[in-house]
């Protein structure tokens, strides 16, 4: 099957239906795996103490949540250049797990914050930055549930996607190019991560773990995005046939 | 195990990361369950698809 022929939804729904149970199982293994080395390998930092486990979440949902806008600036490229018939259908299902993924990013760095920082929040660059995708995601899910027609809302929502991608650098270097609380990269940097292994480790399984969440629940929501639309369609059909009657 | 001074910090942190994963599974699931349900209701009622109707 070549790659094109994953644009007919039909096809696309055969092909989840078959990789979906694999990707739930690879996703619960991981998880596994990925706990089993945070609570019973990975040692506490000599600076943070236990209070490093909480670094196994945020930082893979922070990641998750910049990944994620990404994701959905591709598919509204596809939206808006090529009308693919997946991509608003693969931007709409993304949304809702993006927004998550970043309360979770928010909400466990403000939980580590407290006792490191002694603040729960700092209206810093990095941190008001993230805030602001946050924000974005929420309108991204609001302008597709203001505006009925799927078409007109793909992409509606696609040319605000790919603004709010402007907001994905500042993120990224806001930490080296403002002075801020929040610390520099230190895994993804140039010179390679400033972490020892045996942290390193754990938290590279465990980013894999909620990347693969996020792939599962992606062609999951994807799938019963394709079937609403079809409801809809059918709908729409007996309304007219009603109509016609 | 022993925690540290901040154990409510962690314990907090992985509860609410579990909760909200758990939540996004049982969304995902509850909305294919109610688009699966609608499709059969619709097809009960004799609706089907264009491409469907097309291709009979």
């Amino acid at each position: 099957m070549a790659l094109i022929d994953l644009a007919n939804p039909t096809r696309f729904l055969t092909l989840t239906e078959r990789v979906l149970p694999w990707l739930a199982a690879a996703t619960a293994l991981a998880f596994a795996v990925g706990l089993y080395l945070v609570w019973a390998v990975a040692p506490d930092d000599y600076q943070q103490g236990a209070t490093v486990k909480i670094m196994f979440i945020h930082v893979p949902n922070a990641w998750l949540a910049m990944g994620v806008w990404s994701v959905m600036s591709i598919a509204s490229i596809g939206t808006l250049v090529w009308r693919h018939p997946l991509a608003d259908v693969a931007a709409k299902s993304a949304a809702p797990l993006g927004a998550a993924f970043t309360f979770l990013a928010l909400l466990t760095g403000s939980l580590w914050g407290r006792p490191m920082w002694g603040t729960y929040w700092v209206w810093d660059a990095r941190l008001t930055s993230v805030l602001v995708l946050f924000l974005m995601y929420l309108g991204v899910i609001a302008l597709w549930r203001t505006v009925d027609d799927p078409a007109r809302a793909g992409r509606a929502a696609a040319i605000l996607t790919l603004v709010g991608a402007i907001n994905l650098p500042i993120i990224k270097f806001s930490v080296d190019w403002w002075n801020t609380l929040h610390q520099p990269a230190s895994v993804l940097r140039v010179g390679g991560p400033a972490i020892h292994s045996s942290i390193l480790t754990p938290l590279l399984v465990m980013a894999l773990a909620f990347g693969l969440l996020f792939v599962t629940l992606h062609l999951a929501a994807m799938r019963n995005e394709i079937l609403r639309r079809r409801v809809r369609a059918m709908w729409l059909m007996q309304a007219h046939a009603a109509q016609g009657a | 195990m022993d925690l540290g001074p901040h154990g409510a910090f962690i314990i907090a942190a992985y509860v609410t990361a579990a909760l909200v994963v758990l939540g996004l599974i049982a969304w995902v699931l509850a909305d294919h369950a109610a688009q699966r349900r609608l499709l059969a209701d619709l097809e009960a009622r004799g609706v089907t698809r264009r491409s469907k109707s097309e291709a009979a």
